[in-house]
């Protein structure tokens, strides 16, 4: 969707500015909602794309003007509601009013936690078809604007650029996001000169690489 | 938060012991250390740099790196022509088991929008020049692939440890945001 997610290019926000010294987290509420978000995330009742997504759902003038915490934050409280674990009535009480649903796998102990941790969950997947595009072929992106969620960013919509190199097969975020399976495709590294993306005034010496999904893209013309 | 977390503890959907761990973990045992450990590695010995290039994710692991938010890993090569810099526009993916937790500047919307399109812009927000003629190579994480950047190494370290040239290797300098320390930078 075209939400306040997708960032690239956008003008305005002002500088950049790192932080010396930075802490890992502002304030303890940032450690927990970090670590409450992946442990929920355990339960098996939704996967990293359908939480990007919540995220994104949120409005762009509330995105723009949240902390990327109360982001996460926000999108789990999407989540926990839209999945039926807990109820706006509980919200608003800040306590649990009735017992969980059974979910889809039980909460994570400390053992399993470090072993998820440890292990990562890879969304490569065996190839089941041949990769429709080469290391050097030229591809243009698809100008598409779903609904729903997508990884192709807005500025690399409907632009030429050069396959750099085959990823392998992985799970497909358009699909995975709203539950309608994991649907695995080809994966892309497309690189796209900078005035293809920016036009003629673009610094010449750029390029900006993009991991494209093979249904984003078609045979350059 | 609070709210949220009481809710969730009392309901048995979270266990307070497996938040502990994933506290722990970032606060203590992962971070932008890990990385300098690679990249020192790379710049000592060649035979690494190959497998680093063939395949970064069994390169990394055999320092003990791995994990979530790095499960395929691509290194990208900053050399005398090309300077790599790593942005996700859309989110904030990151290669956590390299690098930590992503700093709030890495996530915030200066650096996501302007990354893909003025990235001198952004080196020079942190202090860096580079010459006009260096290719800058961009790096999107859209898709789940995590990436590192390999900086170049410094001149003047010639015969210098691991652990002394990972002194060198800052975490600004494998985002692509920075670069190495100079020699007399070292830290003590």
């Amino acid at each position: 969707m075209n939400g306040a997610q997708d960032l690239g290019g956008m003008m305005g926000f002002g500088p950049v500015v790192p932080e010396p010294e930075e802490p890992l987290f502002h304030a303890p509420w940032e450690r927990r909602a970090l670590a409450v978000t992946i442990a929920a995330a355990g339960l098996g009742e939704w996967n990293l794309d359908a939480m990007r997504h919540a995220r994104e759902t949120i409005p762009p003038p509330e995105y723009l003007t949240s902390s990327y915490y109360e982001i996460w934050l926000k999108g789990l409280e999407r989540m926990l509601l839209a999945r039926g674990l807990i109820g706006p009535d509980e919200l608003a009480a800040g306590r649990s009013l009735r017992e969980a649903r059974e979910t889809a796998r039980p909460a994570l102990t400390a053992g399993a936690m470090a072993a998820g941790l440890a292990r990562g969950a890879g969304c490569m997947r065996p190839a089941t078809c041949a990769a429709r595009f080469a290391a050097g072929d030229r591809v243009r992106t698809l100008n598409i604007n779903p609904t729903g969620h997508t990884r192709l960013p807005r500025y690399a919509r409907g632009k030429t650029g050069t396959v750099e190199r085959v990823h392998g097969v992985f799970v497909y975020p358009d699909s995975n996001a709203h539950f309608r399976g994991e649907d695995p495709r080809w994966c892309y590294g497309v690189v796209f000169d900078g005035r293809e993306l920016w036009g003629a005034d673009a610094d010449p010496s750029l390029t900006v690489s993009v991991d494209c999904w093979e249904p984003y893209l078609e045979p350059a013309p | 938060m609070r709210a949220l977390e009481s809710i969730l503890t009392e309901k048995g959907l979270i266990n307070p012991a497996a938040l502990d761990v994933l506290i722990e973990t970032y606060e203590t045992r992962i971070g932008p250390r890990n990385g300098a450990r690679v990249v020192a590695r790379a710049w000592s010995d060649p035979a690494y740099l190959d497998r680093l290039r063939q395949d970064a994710t069994a390169a990394i692991a055999e320092l003990g790196f791995g994990g979530r938010q790095g499960e395929d890993m691509i290194v990208v090569e900053n050399t005398p022509d090309t300077h790599n810099l790593v942005v996700c526009t859309l989110c904030s993916c990151y290669p956590w088991p390299v690098l930590g937790l992503p700093p709030v500047w890495y996530k915030s919307a200066p650096y996501r929008s302007k990354a893909v399109i003025d990235p001198r812009g952004v080196l020079a927000d942190f202090g860096v020049s580079l010459p006009a003629a260096t290719r800058i190579r961009v790096w999107d994480s859209t898709a789940e692939l995590r990436y590192l950047v390999l900086p170049m190494r410094p001149a003047g370290t010639e015969g210098w440890s691991e652990d002394r040239l990972a002194g060198l290797v800052t975490r600004d300098s494998m985002i692509g945001t920075g670069l190495p320390l100079a020699p007399e930078k070292a830290p003590a």
